[in-house]
């Protein structure tokens, strides 16, 4: 049996890696992919363009519209004469956030009276909006303590002071390469699994397969192991490109991590050969991997946290492994999750990958009979 | 004998007629333009969005007093946090660990004391990196509950403007900051950009490898006809899936259309157009429908999703990831979306994105008529 | 707008044509010319260029030297107006399968504008013609082979051409609706048009009144086929009276002889073509001369052209060590075997035993059953009912242990084509469960036995098609299975490659394994010891070769091959149906 399934690993590994088209994709695209989206998908907010509005002449209005200048995620600070300009350019999209003071700004400020400083963003991309007001209420907060101390107006002194844990400097990089190694290994163990039978069938070499002594099961051991090899290296791969290219800190155990990606492998492999097992053409396979792909990448709390959806879909994300493995992979990256912390989100993947391969050997014993 | 003119229009006929019936026997391309955008815009527009709003804060007060409560009573308040108070900090940063919590305030045991001295009494928020969307909005829902709080304390002291200017923040076309507002134009690139290019990138590629390409080009069938038969069915196709989607948008998800449908459809013909007209590329380059599935998603779909605008900002990208997005034609359809959806028939806005469409369009078409050759070599 | 000419002008005159793809002469130096009202037949081995050739004349080649005048019209030049003149059916025919039989009919109605009531006529008279006219409604991809290929004639005769070019149209195609593609193409012929048919079956090149005979790019003989048949006359003899291991053995033994050009097994006899000049054969039989067929002469010219990359009289040994002793009875056991799809019977309570050492044929059209009788046979269908034993064990209750024991070879070779050679032979020694020392040795075997020594490091799928064959068959039996199951194993192969193969079939039969082997192939029918007649998912006729030719014996048909008996059966079997 030992000899019949080393055969077996080895022709898979052999005919993944001696086909060019299926070379290219395990290597060309997720290489892109890491390359481009770890600096593409960034929730970071730098290079604004804002515009001022600056009715009032008075020195504290031009001190606070310099701290605006010199803010340093604002790239261009347009000065705008009128009222009637603030459409002209959030319409146009020339800025996404025009600060407006008033003309008795200074007036108010000195006699003591609360002032307002009017931002008005742009909301078609409520996103920014919100990261662009929280940057502007930050300058207003250190303009105010200022202020404060400048006029000797003491109040309760209870300052608020922040600290980031883990990524003290919010970089969206830190999270999005080690989330980037749960996507990538995904979709390359979910295409080598769904493409690998379809590909055998249209050779006419799955029935040469059949008609040798191997069991059904062996058969599935040996598209199973060959996909959990590749899936461990495009994975080992990631892990080097994030220490030494991206320079994430790796602060968590190895060990544990390698656990949960073996796990983890093992569940998406599961719904590859469910895939595959439905599909009887290689284009079948590939639709059918793309449908299974974007729903999971999209509730797996990689670009949206999971607390934001609704019970009903939250529920449903308990049931796709990309989001165990998503707390897992960055726990481990970024925050040292103790074992059992990391045990806790294994286990439904564990649970996970029993179904679904329980499902692949079950539907192809059906299509055997 | 019929008329050269004629003939021409009797081969398009037919070639439209008979992509059209494989269009409607295939369940994977109806699949794909029917049932794949309702299944995304309901993802989307229910179960994705980037407004926190549930954000789970913590706060660890050594010492209950009666400061600390008031402090305690206005981040309950607010609607955005869920507040949940503990006694030790240990706990709370195991909570942090763990992810359970979004946040933590820590008031330490001589909040109230040093308080009533007029001493420094820091208050400290720890956030949690690993989510770092999150703890950005979460510091600044934090501030603008603390600066209310102390702007309370002060008034409650008999002290004056020790808050001078107030932020008075105004969102124009979306102000409750929607985010499904945004979001679901913008899919509905990304969807067209599925039909155009994945659902082209196969058919030619198909009629190559069943071998019923080398009879079409044997017959005296023209390239502006073969092209044509190709394009004008799954135009069609997308325009129907665009209008499935922009009405889910309007009734389903309530997005506010503010500009011209018109103009709304004549934008997204363009697009559309330079979709297909790429979709065809691709399959007359590569002949093969795994290859051309494969540079479909590659080249066309998660550009589309990642450099569009669609969801991260074009302009806080890295200066190479720029450059390469102007040649993203959904970037322009993206934009053109957001702006007819939330803002109005913008032609400032609209005219360059459209431009930059045509352009792209026209580009992808003369290069698929210079590959497609009428022979085999 | 065609008809007989007085003294007509060529059709098509190819002048100097060679064409190259990269480093590699497809054609080279090509001249002859196509003649209206007659069908030329191109025939040649695969890879010869016959397709190349038949795609430049189409305009969907240009020449690498030379031109191609197609009615007067330059092949590239007016690309256009020879387009509109010739109708044009590759190989694997462009019907698109999701369409039907009429919306296929449509779109080429379109294509070529035929409209109005001329359209309405040309349906009517092609639908009669290919007796398509029941199945309007029909996906084309629901059709089988013979209909798929009638189907795309009428698709290409919307517009009668002036010159009709069909790239392979009989491969996967029945001997009945074989018949009918012929009477379909001489009907064209007598209205005038010229037809260019290309194939690798020789018996249809002595259907052609002409023939263009094309090897690796050359033309070696262009004109009247009886030309080169005549050349053959006193070499060709029959030995007949073998049993089955003296035909098998005489076959061994003339494939060594050098004054032997062709060695075939029919039935119980062995029919021998000889060196020019060569004295009449000797042999455990009565010799007889025979008429000389156009296949002997393509042999034998290839042969002597040195263009044989299949060896002839070398059959690679393969050693193999004689299956273990009988197990007593049949190796192959099926008893009413039954297999229904739905409400639809596939094949109905079908019972047959093959001895061991026997070589036993499923003969039969399209869709008649023998294929799911077949996958049923080796476990990759469960069969609705019946039983099956392969060496005396149940394939229902040991399925692995019964396959262990026997070897399978499909049309599609099924290997591996980016792995190597050797790789694809580890792999099936693995998937056997060879293991050290025994695997090596297996390989190594193989390797030497089928002379694949110079391409071990090639991948599978760049190795010439003969190549390709004895792999695929390597792979089939290192494990040195007791049965071997062949499934159309030579179809759409040409003769010297067929031969071949059925070499190391006959060696490995004398060896004492049991062949089964499916086919709508008549040659590859005569190898077999004995025949099953599969027609309508039922065994109608079960017996020799020669007995079934005996049978078909009448004063109409004084001496009846193979196909005539096989359509006599069929015949038959219908009147009776019809009646009862």
């Amino acid at each position: 049996m030992w000899s019949r399934l080393r055969a077996l690993i080895i022709k898979e590994l052999l005919s993944v890696w001696r086909d060019r088209k299926s070379r290219f994709v395990l290597i060309v695209p997720p290489l892109i992919q890491l390359f481009v989206f770890s600096y593409a998908a960034t929730y970071d907010v730098t290079n604004i363009r804002i515009a001022v509005l600056n009715e009032d002449a008075g020195a504290p209005s031009r001190d606070l519209i310099a701290r605006f200048e010199a803010a340093p995620d604002f790239a261009r600070v347009l000065h705008l004469d009128d009222a009637s300009a603030i459409a002209r350019v959030i319409d146009n999209r020339d800025a996404v956030m025009v600060v407006h003071l008033g003309v008795d700004f200074s007036r108010r400020l000195l006699a003591g009276v609360p002032t307002q400083a009017q931002l008005v963003l742009d909301g078609r991309g409520s996103n920014t909006a919100q990261i662009v007001m929280g940057y502007a209420s930050t300058i207003i907060g250190d303009f105010n303590r200022d202020w404060a101390a400048l006029h000797k107006l003491t109040g309760p002194s209870a300052p608020l002071i922040e600290r980031a844990w883990f990524n003290p400097n919010l970089l969206s990089l830190w999270v999005v390469v080690p989330g980037l190694m749960g996507i990538l290994t995904q979709v390359v163990a979910l295409v080598v699994t769904a493409l690998s039978v379809a590909r055998e069938r249209e050779l006419g070499t799955f029935d040469q397969l059949l008609v040798t002594p191997l069991r059904p099961a062996e058969i599935l051991i040996g598209k199973i192991v060959p996909a959990l090899i590749i899936g461990m290296a495009e994975g080992t791969l990631i892990v080097v490109a994030a220490l030494l290219w991206f320079r994430i800190p790796l602060v968590g155990s190895l060990a544990l991590l390698y656990l949960s990606l073996f796990v983890f492998l093992l569940s998406i492999i599961g719904v590859g050969l469910f895939i595959s097992a439905l599909s009887g053409t290689q284009q079948q396979a590939i639709l059918g991997a793309f449908l299974f792909l974007v729903p999971a990448i999209i509730l797996s709390g990689f670009a949206t946290p999971i607390e934001n959806m609704p019970e009903a879909i939250r529920m449903l994300t308990l049931g796709n492994p990309l989001r165990h493995f998503l707390v897992i992979v960055q726990g481990i990256f970024l925050k040292d999750l103790p074992a059992e912390l990391v045990l806790a989100s294994v286990w439904p993947m564990a649970v996970i990958g029993t179904v679904t391969l329980g499902g692949a050997v079950w539907l192809f014993r059906n299509r055997l009979r | 004998m019929i008329a050269p003119g004629a003939a021409r229009r009797l081969r398009l006929f037919g070639l439209v007629r008979k992509e059209t019936l494989q269009i409607l026997r295939d369940p994977s391309s109806l699949l794909i333009a029917f049932v794949l955008p309702v299944v995304l815009l309901l993802l989307f527009g229910y179960g994705v969005s980037l407004d926190a709003n549930n954000v789970r804060v913590t706060v660890v007060v050594e010492n209950p007093t009666p400061e600390a409560e008031r402090f305690i009573a206005s981040f309950a308040n607010s609607p955005y946090l869920e507040v949940s108070v503990m006694r030790h900090r240990a706990d709370a940063e195991a909570d942090l660990v763990a992810g359970r919590a979004d946040g933590v305030v820590v008031l330490r045991a001589d909040f109230a004391a040093r308080l009533e001295r007029l001493d420094t009494a820091p208050i400290q928020l720890l956030l949690d990196g690993t989510e770092a969307n999150t703890a950005r909005i979460v510091r600044g829902y934090a501030e603008g509950v603390w600066s209310a709080w102390a702007r309370q304390e002060a008034m409650a002291r008999g002290r004056v403007a020790s808050v001078p200017v107030v932020a008075e923040p105004r969102i124009w076309f979306n102000p409750e900051l929607r985010s499904r507002n945004f979001l679901v134009p913008g899919l509905i690139a990304i969807i067209m950009t599925l039909i155009g290019t994945l659902l082209t990138s196969l058919v030619v590629a198909r009629e190559w490898e069943r071998g019923t390409m080398e009879a079409l080009i044997a017959t005296q069938t023209g390239l502006v006809e073969l092209l044509a038969g190709k394009l004008v069915p799954y135009f069609v196709l997308g325009m129907l899936a665009m209008t499935l989607s922009v009405a889910m948008a309007v009734f389903q998800f309530g997005v506010p259309i503010r500009g011209s449908i018109a103009v709304l459809f004549g934008v997204a013909a363009v697009f559309l157009i330079g979709a297909l007209a790429m979709g065809l590329f691709i399959s007359t380059v590569t002949r093969n429908q795994f290859v051309a599935g494969q540079v479909a998603i590659v080249s066309g779909f998660l550009p589309a999703f990642m450099l569009s605008g669609f969801v991260f900002e074009i302009g806080s990208m890295p200066g190479w990831i720029q450059v390469l997005t102007h040649a993203v034609a959904a970037r322009y359809f993206v934009s053109t979306l957001q702006t007819l959806f939330l803002a109005g028939t913008i032609w400032p806005v609209i005219l360059p994105d459209l431009g930059a469409m045509a352009l792209i369009a026209l580009v992808f078409l003369s290069a698929t008529a210079a590959r497609t050759r009428k022979r085999l070599d | 707008m065609t008809g007989h000419a007085v003294k007509p002008e060529p059709l098509v005159t190819i002048d100097g044509v060679a064409k190259r793809f990269g480093g590699r002469m497809a054609l080279d130096g090509l001249s002859a010319v196509v003649m209206p009202g007659r069908v030329t037949g191109l025939v040649g081995p695969d890879g010869a260029g016959k397709t190349t050739l038949i795609r430049l004349i189409a305009g969907l080649l240009k020449p690498s030297a030379g031109a191609v005048t197609v009615c007067g019209f330059d092949s590239i030049a007016d690309g256009e107006d020879v387009r509109g003149v010739v109708g044009y059916m590759p190989q694997r025919f462009g019907l698109y399968e999701d369409l039907t039989v009429a919306e296929n009919l449509t779109l080429h109605a379109d294509l070529r504008a035929v409209t109005g009531g001329d359209r309405a006529a040309a349906f009517q008279r092609l639908l009669g013609f290919t007796g398509l006219e029941p199945f309007r409604g029909r996906l084309a991809g629901a059709l089988s082979g013979g209909m798929k290929q009638k189907l795309g004639l009428a698709c290409t005769l919307i517009r009668p051409p002036r010159l009709l070019l069909l790239d392979e149209p009989s491969v996967g195609v029945d001997p009945l609706s074989r018949r009918e593609l012929w009477r379909m193409v001489y009907e064209l012929v007598d209205q005038g048009i010229g037809v260019l048919w290309s194939t690798a079956y020789l018996d249809e090149a002595e259907r052609c009144q002409s023939v263009m005979l094309l090897n690796e790019g050359r033309l070696l003989h262009s004109g009247d086929p009886t030309d080169l048949t005549r050349r053959m006359e006193g070499r060709s003899f029959v030995m007949r009276g073998l049993d089955t291991a003296g035909k098998r053995g005489a076959l061994a033994e003339a494939q060594k002889r050098p004054d032997v050009v062709d060695a075939l097994i029919q039935g119980r006899s062995l029919r021998l073509v000889m060196r020019e000049g060569a004295s009449a054969p000797v042999g455990a039989g009565a010799v007889e001369p025979v008429r000389p067929r156009f296949e002997d002469a393509f042999v034998s010219l290839l042969r002597t052209s040195g263009g044989d990359h299949a060896a002839t009289g070398v059959v690679p040994s393969i050693t193999a060590t004689a299956p273990a002793a009988d197990e007593g009875g049949f190796p192959v056991e099926a008893v009413d075997l039954t297999r229904r799809f739905g409400d639809f019977t596939a094949v109905d309570r079908v019972s047959f035993m093959v001895r061991r050492a026997e070589i036993f044929g499923l003969l039969g059209p399209n869709g008649a059953g023998k294929s799911t009788t077949f996958k049923m046979l080796c476990g990759l269908l469960p069969m609705t009912s019946g039983t099956a034993r392969l060496a005396g064990i149940s394939l229902a209750h040991a399925p692995a242990l019964a396959r262990a024991r026997l070897g399978y070879m499909s049309q599609k070779f099924s290997l591996y084509p980016d792995l190597s050679v050797r790789q694809n032979l580890d792999f099936f020694a693995g998937a056997y469960g060879l293991a050290g020392g025994v695997r090596r040795a297996a390989v190594a075997r193989m390797i030497d036995g089928f002379g694949l020594r110079p391409f071990v490091g090639s991948d599978a799928g760049e190795l010439p098609l003969g190549f390709k064959q004895r792999l695929a068959l390597a792979c089939a039996i290192m494990h040195e299975p007791a049965i071997l199951f062949l499934d159309e194993p030579t179809s759409g192969v040409d003769p010297l490659t067929r031969r071949e193969f059925w070499a190391h079939i006959n060696a490995m039969a004398g060896q004492g394994v049991t062949v089964l082997v499916t086919t709508h192939f008549m040659d590859e029918a005569e190898y077999c010891d004995r025949v099953g007649i599969v027609y309508r998912g039922a065994i109608i006729a079960m017996d020799s070769p020669d007995a079934l030719k005996e049978s078909a014996r009448d004063a109409g048909l004084p001496d009846p091959t193979l196909e005539d008996a096989f359509i006599r059966l069929i015949e038959r079997h219908d009147r009776a149906r019809e009646t009862a």
